[in-house]
């Protein structure tokens, strides 16, 4: 089957979590990780009698995200009620906002592997509840479902796109630029295993050259990069595989299952899709004032792009490296510290990125949960920087340092890991390693020059041997070549 | 405007209500004329009058972001049909 005659229109809808400590109408706390109810209050469980009250630093959240994104923010804003019947919602509706939401239209720009840019455009933002969870395994007796309303409240914007981009690798750009930002400014803490950022993806396609907006589909609840690019690429080829096929695309919501890898319809959305919407008479209108929001568009935190900008000409670093640290609010405070710390800017990004990264994908841990605190790191990396230790000694401490053995000095006291650096001490070394090894040394005065390059190695091993891994090997490499030089 | 039987039908599914054979004529009168009331209000002239989003003159009062709730778990657990484990237990939904 080819595909290549079809363009694919992909629109967004991203539900952000905001990092308040309460919910959005009650005072109950949003902390993550409680046991299940003790954080569901009588307003989150809908008891007859109670009244909402707005949570002012949720009203200051979704500004926030307006200004960053350049958008019309509403001074007055207004909430409807989301009917609809799920256990994991108490009230049978969802506190929501449709005619006026708090943000207007507005533009992220994506930057692309091939160095281009696209704007997308946002539709608008609005707050709403989040819903309740439902535990379907576990040990409950047959035939029931076991509901957690310790989320029922917690405060989310609603991000919508426009559907402006026509690939997974757009639609994956656009959603990580969104986490870019709600970090950076400190909305979400981005915690995507966590659910704190989740995706709803809306895919049509159209054969090319055409502009009419086919059938699209709603793959809901996606909570990785690597999900929304599995479950996108699957559905398109759905949609043209029926298609060609004589088919037609009906209008569903679809969930996505990332451990079987195989996507099925939820719901058709022409029967279930009626929430009779309305203005809930529990809540006025919401106004923020022009001071409220000049004093939070003067208080906004650095966007990814000032800090990237920063990261260039403060630190030094690339380009490249400046958009990988500066993009990530967590990886970017953490290589501040680190860097600091080390008086290294460029080498404390290099194991930001490098060792850290990957080891803390290998274990699946978000920077802010690194066994190595940006203070340690930055310890380690000035022991590097001032040749007290090599690179390889440094992957030793860095792992010990992981372990919880302490920073890196004591690490290398404890494990006596000193590099030896003293020119007298090396030359020494050398010395005897090319005098117990006179074979070797005939052996490499009678090769050609390229094989000599290729025997430099064998001498190396011996004397980082004799030295227990503690020779400075640039100097050693150094001394080596000098030595032998003068043997020919 | 009047309200078909089969609309009927579909609002009492949306809405999780039982309405009985004998009643359904009935109902339907009923929200018939709350529908025909409307009619009225939508023939009204509107021009240049905003919309508003509440009847009462009056913002909405914000609260400051601080936990003020605590644990009533147990409290609310006694009163529920069904609990286990901490959770509120009901009949079992999968879509």
């Amino acid at each position: 089957m080819s595909y290549s005659g079809w363009e694919t229109v992909i629109g967004l809808e991203v539900h952000v979590q905001l990092a308040t400590k309460t919910k959005i109408f009650s005072g109950a706390s949003t902390a993550f990780g409680a046991e299940a109810n003790t954080q569901a209050c009588a307003i989150d469980l809908a008891m007859p009698g109670t009244l909402p009250v707005l949570n002012k630093q949720a009203v200051h959240y979704a500004v926030m995200f307006g200004l960053a994104i350049d958008a019309e923010i509403g001074k007055e804003s207004a909430f409807e009620r989301k009917n609809y019947f799920y256990p994991d919602s108490p009230k049978g509706y969802q506190t929501t906002q449709l005619e006026k939401p708090i943000v207007g239209r507005g533009n992220v720009e994506i930057k692309l592997a091939d160095g281009s840019t696209k704007n997308v455009r946002i539709h608008h933002a609005h707050l709403e509840e989040d819903a309740g969870k439902s535990l379907h395994e576990g040990d409950f007796r047959h035939g029931v479902s076991g509901i957690d309303l310790n989320r029922a409240g917690t405060p989310l914007i609603e991000i919508v796109s426009e559907p402006d981009m026509s690939n997974a690798e757009e639609a994956i750009a656009f959603a990580k630029r969104l986490h870019s930002i709600v970090t950076s400014i400190g909305i979400c803490d981005g915690e995507m295993s966590q659910g704190s950022m989740r995706f709803d993806v809306n895919v049509s396609v159209r054969p090319k050259g055409t502009s009419e907006l086919g059938t699209r589909t709603e793959t809901k609840n996606l909570n990785s990069y690597k999900f929304m690019e599995e479950a996108i690429t699957k559905e398109v080829e759905r949609q043209i595989d029926l298609i060609e096929d004589g088919g037609t695309v009906m209008q569903e919501t679809r969930l996505y299952n990332g451990d079987t890898k195989v996507a099925r319809s939820m719901r058709s959305k022409e029967e279930a899709n009626d929430y009779r919407y309305f203005p809930c008479p529990d809540l006025l209108p919401v106004i923020v004032s022009d001071e409220t929001i000049e004093e939070l568009r003067r208080n906004l935190p650095e966007l990814p792009d000032a800090r990237q900008a920063r990261f260039i000409e403060q630190y030094g670093l690339s380009d490249y490296d400046a958009a990988v640290i500066g993009s990530d609010a967590a990886m970017a405070a953490y290589f501040e510290i680190a860097a600091a710390k080390s008086a290294n800017a460029k080498l404390a990004a290099n194991w930001t990125m490098g060792e850290l990264a990957a080891r803390l994908n290998s274990q699946d841990l978000s920077i802010s949960k690194s066994p190595v605190t940006a203070e340690q790191l930055g310890g380690l990396v000035m022991r590097i920087a001032d040749n007290s230790i090599s690179g390889k000694m440094a992957k030793e401490v860095f792992e010990a340092i992981w372990a919880g053995e302490g920073s890196a000095d004591q690490i290398i006291d404890a494990r006596g890991l000193k590099q030896v650096s003293d020119t007298g001490a090396l030359e020494k070394m050398v010395v005897e390693v090319l005098a117990t090894n006179q074979a070797m040394v005939d052996d490499y005065i009678n090769s050609d020059e390229t094989k000599r390059k290729k025997k430099l190695g064998g001498f190396m091993g011996k004397i980082m041997q004799a030295s227990k891994g503690q020779a400075n090997p640039q100097q050693v490499n150094q001394i080596l070549a000098q030595k032998l030089n003068e043997l020919l | 405007m009047s309200i078909e039987r089969q609309e009927i039908e579909k609002l009492a599914t949306l809405s999780r209500i039982a309405i009985g054979e004998d009643t359904i004529t009935e109902v339907s009168q009923r929200l018939s004329s709350v529908l025909e009331l409307v009619d009225q209000l939508q023939a009204v002239n509107t021009d240049g009058v905003e919309a508003m989003s509440h009847p009462m003159k009056a913002t909405q009062r914000l609260r400051e972001d601080e936990v003020s709730e605590i644990n009533q778990r147990e409290a609310f657990q006694a009163i529920a049909p069904d609990t286990e484990e901490g959770l509120f237990l009901v009949p079992k939904v999968i879509e």
